[in-house]
């Protein structure tokens, strides 16, 4: 088990080191100086340009700029907005938990939708409730979620008046508030992952259905719900977890733009905010932490997988 | 002669995919949606970016079946050429991502060694960055436009082209015809191009259906963002962002151009399911 998850800590390294080459090249894709955009007003005067280009390096050498930017990065220190002029990694802090609270969300949402849906359409194997989960996960598969989230407002907020159709209220503040405003937003983000979930699902469960332990649990007279959940299930998680924790990176995604239907002051709203700025370091920033984000939820879900699974904990 | 003709696995998976009705129903709503892109012009009842301050926000009738937006344009007309933004961005950037992945893994699987390592790593760091983020990012460092988006989108899903064009070239490359090709004295680039690259066709061609899906939905979120195709160029994700604007005096401006966008990525969705049932039997 150590030196499984050795091999894995030691393959994140390269990885995230790659990954931060990708996002300082990034900068090398930017139109025009940055210099420039920096200097405002005083972009006509030589000596203010010089003064920016020594302060972040610009006049070194790209692998110099990159020793020291990833040397910052190592101390927390992702550069400053060139927007609200304040530190990356400080607005990066400020937005992150509302992220996190929508994202949990929705991943309760999905696997709560999804990992039932999938048992469902194994167990009934090419019957009608097979094809009924099927064609719901291929619909939620093919439902762009800003789309969705539009509708969702139409319905529930305009018609029917349920829910909020905007905004955000931390938990601290009022937790009702709080469910309120993040119950649809959580709905519309979770919905592509609980079809995904549902597909995972219901292949490793078909596995599990076909395998030996379930034959022997059903000749000792087992009833089949306990068949299902308590020896199949239970078999068919570990490719779920796995197979789940790859979605991550869908739910980071989705988040971009339920945040943005929703306006939640997340992770996602920010990106497209300093895109639209022209705020690069923040754009940046953003990249990194959510590469670094999906890089560590992977170890943990690996982590998981061993903990869970009793060949690879005692090899 | 006919028994060999009928038992080659092209025909056998040509019969599978032709035994499944939705899969097939799905190819002819994607010719559907191509026809409708490619005769928009011919079809599109109106000029989709022409203003008319008479017609602002009207319901469907019978003289604008799907309405008219807040410029007073006909929304059926722009969702007719909108087709055109999305099935371009479609199939573009799938060109670019194949066009980098499929050599890319290509050479991975078959050079082995440090070469494949260093993409490797390179792969597991670009799939690191979540698909639409790392997407934004660059279209947001090149330049908010149409082409731009489907560069962007074209890189984001190269790696995943990558993954699958390795794993096939593995799968190929332990095969006794590759062995043989070798022994016969075929240089290394000939084996890979003219032995491996032929079997490695189908689970890319899986893949591509299927990211074509993505991309499609990619670009609609582009677009929707702002950083797609730029107005008055008319555009499903663009459209829909306008929509939200007025989605209590003109919520049909917000339905059709969603619906067209589920209709599409759902033909191709199924049309990849299909395929990979028909290829690949045993993963279904």
């Amino acid at each position: 088990m150590k030196s499984h998850l050795g091999n894995r800590i030691a393959q994140i390294v390269p990885t995230l080191l790659l990954v931060s080459i990708l996002v300082f090249g990034l900068q090398q894709l930017m139109p025009g100086d940055p210099a420039v955009v920096l200097a405002g007003e005083e972009r006509g005067d030589p000596r203010v340009l010089a003064q920016i280009r020594a302060e972040l390096w610009l006049d070194r050498s790209l692998p110099l700029q990159y020793l020291h930017w990833i040397g910052n990065v190592l101390q927390g220190n992702l550069g400053m907005s060139w927007h609200i002029g304040q530190p990356v990694s400080q607005l990066i802090l400020q937005k992150l938990p509302v992220t996190l609270q929508l994202g949990g969300m929705a991943f309760i949402v999905a696997v709560a939708i999804g990992v039932p849906a999938g048992v469902v359409a194994a167990v009934h194997r090419n019957g009608f409730w097979d094809y009924v989960a099927n064609a719901i996960g291929l619909a939620g598969l093919s439902t762009p979620n800003f789309w969705l989230g539009i509708m969702l407002i139409l319905l529930v907020s305009v018609n029917l008046g349920w829910l909020p159709p905007s905004g955000f209220v931390p938990p601290t503040e009022d937790w009702r508030q709080s469910l309120a405003t993040t119950i649809m937003p959580a709905f519309v983000l979770g919905n592509a992952i609980a079809a995904i979930l549902m597909r995972h699902t219901r292949s490793a469960m078909l596995t599990a259905l076909d395998a030996d332990y379930v034959r022997t649990a059903r000749a000792k007279g087992l009833g089949e719900f306990r068949v299902i959940v308590w020896h199949a299930l239970r078999n068919a998680s570990m490719p779920i977890v796995t197979l789940g924790a790859l979605e991550l990176g869908t739910l980071l995604s989705g988040a971009v733009l339920t945040e943005q239907v929703f306006s939640i002051p997340g992770f996602g709203k920010a990106i497209v905010d300093a895109v639209f700025n022209r705020d690069y370091p923040v754009v940046q920033g953003v990249v990194l932490v959510t590469a670094f984000l999906y890089v560590v939820l992977n170890l943990l879900a690996d982590i998981l997988y061993v903990v869970v699974n009793p060949r690879l904990r005692s090899g | 002669m006919t028994a060999l003709r009928t038992s080659s696995p092209r025909r056998l998976a040509m019969r599978r995919f032709l035994g499944r009705p939705v899969a097939v129903a799905g190819l002819i709503a994607i010719g559907l949606f191509v026809v409708v892109a490619a005769l928009a012009p011919l079809l599109a009842p109106f000029d989709p970016i022409v203003t008319s301050w008479t017609a602002i926000r009207k319901a469907p009738s019978w003289a604008h079946w799907m309405g008219t937006d807040e410029n007073g344009r006909d929304v059926l007309s722009r969702v007719v050429f909108g087709a055109r933004a999305s099935m371009m961005a479609g199939v573009v950037s799938v060109a670019i991502a194949a066009g980098i992945g499929v050599p890319a893994g290509l050479l991975a699987g078959f050079a082995g060694g440090w070469t494949d390592t260093l993409l490797s790593r390179a792969v597991d760091a670009m799939l690191a960055c979540p698909f639409l983020i790392l997407a934004i990012a660059l279209a947001a460092f090149l330049g908010p436009n149409l082409t731009n988006a489907m560069i962007a989108i074209g890189v984001s899903t190269a790696p995943r082209f990558m993954r699958v064009a390795r794993a096939a070239t593995l799968d190929a490359a332990s095969n006794d015809y590759v062995e043989a090709a070798r022994a016969v004295g075929n240089p290394a680039w000939r084996v890979a191009v003219r032995h491996i690259l032929p079997n490695i066709v189908p689970p890319v061609l899986v893949q591509g259906t299927l990211a074509i899906a993505s991309a499609i939905i990619a670009e609609a979120s582009l677009s929707f963002l702002g950083l797609g195709q730029q107005p008055p160029d008319p555009s499903w994700g663009s459209m829909l962002n306008a929509a939200q604007r007025f989605l209590t005096q003109a919520p049909w401006l917000a339905v059709f151009p969603g619906m067209a966008i589920f209709l599409c990525v759902l033909s191709f969705n199924l049309v990849g399911d299909g395929l990979r049932d028909a290829l690949d039997p045993r993963q279904r």
